[in-house]
């Protein structure tokens, strides 16, 4: 057995602890640890996408129990490129978070960033349904301790807020997956696909209902439309460098969807049939609507960052629910793309609101104010998607792959009048706050309002900036190499189109 | 029994949807804990409900069994509900003490346009 498979998890879950019991009182080295952790994981990540890129899944059985009894893990090209990402966003947020004090701000957040990264990636590798909620539930319970890392009494408010939501979204992932086994019997996804595939027609009422709740669970950690109203206050309210993390953590929810509605639901399962395409599809509109709308009337640049998440939520899960294997390559690399572009406008936004505050309104000019709005102008490209980077090779790809759906129009309407909106959104804030800020001088703002006066700490800038700018160059790599990434995300998806791959590489020769 | 199980989970769930819905955080710990309830009965439901069975195999004889597997998920659902409970109860703890304030909603002068008053 390949043992590389599992390191992604063991190396993160062996790191948190040490830090939390060894490093406690020593933040230097707890950030040498996380840092060379980081680096190790991107070294594994890199390891096994190059494996998996070969085009044969693997499979690491724990325990050595056969597939369907024991637990098993599956490296297969889609989950090794989602833990790359993992790591590539990883790094400049560590460096981040170190350069610009946030991880002194509270207690463990070396450690709590380790176990947020073991459950993505578990979640991201485990090809089992219960072990899948098994990570979300180690990557939510991190997230928590990150979401309100720092205290304050705002944050905590809102950090109750997503506990709950969350909570709630846990329990309705067990009641899908207790109906899914009480339908199937089984809790591996491969073992899944065949028995959903086994079942009469006029049998499936609950498998019916089983999916739409697993759809659901799904769509809550991605944030598509009328579940999404966890993201807007608890990112802006959670530490901006976590909620850069954050960016993988709604991803995890859309390569849920496509993992399973490509292995086990899929389009050519006649049970479950048209209920993604059905109701994904135009959540996934509504929710592009929703983001830009709000990126235009958010008076807050950390709302208004949240809200560009949505919308890139919405763009993405556009490509996913059309399910074609074109679509799907575009939004695997569109995956890249968001990924990185909104960490980076939240890193921009902590450098903006630790500077100023957050309004998008105009005050006094700030430090660095230059470079800062150098690095949103190329932030808010990338994520309104403007040649000439990422955002616009993923769009052009997405709107490509939507021409021949039935309902086109609609798919491009949407995309090109919101890309359209989230410009007009994104160009009036930097306006308010990078270029009006030099005429406040003259009429200065009336006192109290933003009365809290900010301190403008600029503890080790040469680190943040140069993790801002590793996301830059990263943005700058997708767009320049994106003929092979490209090609690996079409690979990608002509394996997700034949799961039969999948299936007997898990369950073995006896299929 | 199958009328009593499934109406306790459905009175179960139904409590604790009331309660979530409830603006102060104790009410909507107390729904989130009844639901985890229910979702635990749920689970037990899952691998059918069988009395007085083992939840092994007997290879010498043919007797009935019950299915272990959703006795294993129960149990771990059942760790994870705690902990999370636990996380949530601290978290609104905190968030009481520093607002003075257990509204689960945020009030208007501390929501959209002064996230993260750090220092």
């Amino acid at each position: 057995m390949n043992h590389w498979i599992v390191a992604p998890i063991v190396l993160p879950a062996i790191l948190a602890p040490f830090i939390i019991m060894v490093l406690r009182y020593h933040l230097d080295l707890q950030r040498i640890f996380s840092v060379a952790g980081v680096v190790a994981l991107l070294g594994i990540a890199l390891t096994i996408t190059a494996q998996a890129a070969g085009g044969d899944i693997q499979v690491y059985e724990l325990g050595n129990w056969p597939a369907p009894f024991g637990i098993v893990m599956v490296l297969d090209r889609l989950s090794a490129m989602m833990v790359l990402l993992t790591a590539l966003l990883a790094l400049p947020i560590v460096l981040y978070a170190i350069g610009s004090g946030w991880d002194e701000r509270g207690k463990h957040f070396h450690a709590l960033f380790h176990f947020q990264l073991m459950g993505v990636c578990g979640a991201f590798l485990t090809g089992d349904a219960f072990n899948l909620f098994v990570f979300f539930e180690v990557l939510l319970i991190a997230s928590y301790g990150l979401m309100t890392h720092g205290g304050g009494a705002v944050r905590l408010k809102a950090g109750v807020q997503y506990v709950a939501y969350n909570l709630l979204g846990s329990t309705l992932f067990l009641f899908a997956l207790g109906t899914l086994y009480g339908v199937t019997g089984t809790l591996n996804m491969a073992d899944i696909a065949l028995r959903v595939a086994e079942i009469p027609p006029e049998d499936t009422a609950l498998l019916r209902v089983g999916a739409v709740l697993l759809l659901l669970v799904f769509c809550i950690k991605a944030a598509v439309l009328p579940l999404h109203f966890w993201l807007p206050a608890s990112y802006a309210n959670a530490p901006l460098p976590v909620a850069a993390l954050f960016a993988i953590m709604t991803k995890v929810g859309a390569y849920s969807i496509i993992r399973m509605y490509t292995l086990a639901f899929g389009p050519e399962v006649e049970a479950t049939q048209g209920l993604v395409g059905n109701w994904l599809q135009p959540a996934a509109l509504v929710t592009l609507a929703v983001g830009a709308i709000g990126i235009l009337g958010s008076q807050h640049i950390a709302r208004m960052v949240a809200f560009c998440a949505i919308a890139s939520m919405g763009t993405l899960l556009i490509a996913i629910s059309l399910f074609t294997p074109d679509a799907s390559a575009a939004a695997l690399y569109y995956v890249f793309h968001s990924t990185l572009a909104t960490a980076l406008l939240f890193l921009v936004a902590d450098l903006v609101m630790e500077r100023r505050g957050g309004a998008i309104a105009p005050t006094k000019p700030m430090a660095q104010t230059g470079l800062i709005s150098a690095l949103f102008f190329v932030g808010a490209i990338a994520m309104a998607g403007m040649p000439p980077l990422s955002g616009f090779i993923g769009k052009l790809l997405v709107l490509d792959a939507a021409r021949d759906a039935p309902d086109a129009t609609s798919v491009w309407a949407v995309i090109l009048i919101g890309s359209f909106v989230t410009i007009v959104g994104l160009a009036r804030a930097g306006t308010l706050i990078f270029w009006k800020s030099h005429d406040a001088d003259h009429n200065p703002q009336p006192e109290g309002e933003d009365a809290e006066p900010q301190p403008s700490p600029e503890p080790h800038p040469g680190l943040a900036f140069t993790a801002v700018f590793g996301l830059v160059g990263g943005l700058i790599l997708l767009t320049l190499f994106a003929g092979p990434a490209l090609e690996y995300t079409s690979k990608t998806a002509e394996q997700l189109f034949t799961p039969e791959d999948y299936i007997s590489a898990v369950l073995g020769e006896a299929e | 029994m199958e009328a009593l199980v499934a109406s306790a989970v459905g009175i179960l769930t139904a409590a604790g949807i009331f309660l979530i819905l409830r603006r102060r955080t104790f009410p909507v710990i107390l729904g989130l804990s009844l639901i985890t309830y229910a979702v635990n009965v749920f689970l037990f439901a899952t691998g059918r409900l069988a009395l007085n069975s083992p939840a092994v195999l007997n290879k010498y004889e043919d007797v009935p069994y019950t299915d272990p597997l959703p006795q294993a998920l129960v149990l771990t659902a059942i760790v994870i509900s705690f902990g999370m409970t636990a996380v949530i109860v601290m978290i609104s703890l905190s968030a009481y003490l520093s607002s003075k304030d257990d509204h689960i909603d945020m009030s208007p002068h501390d929501s959209v346009d002064a996230p993260g008053e750090d220092a």
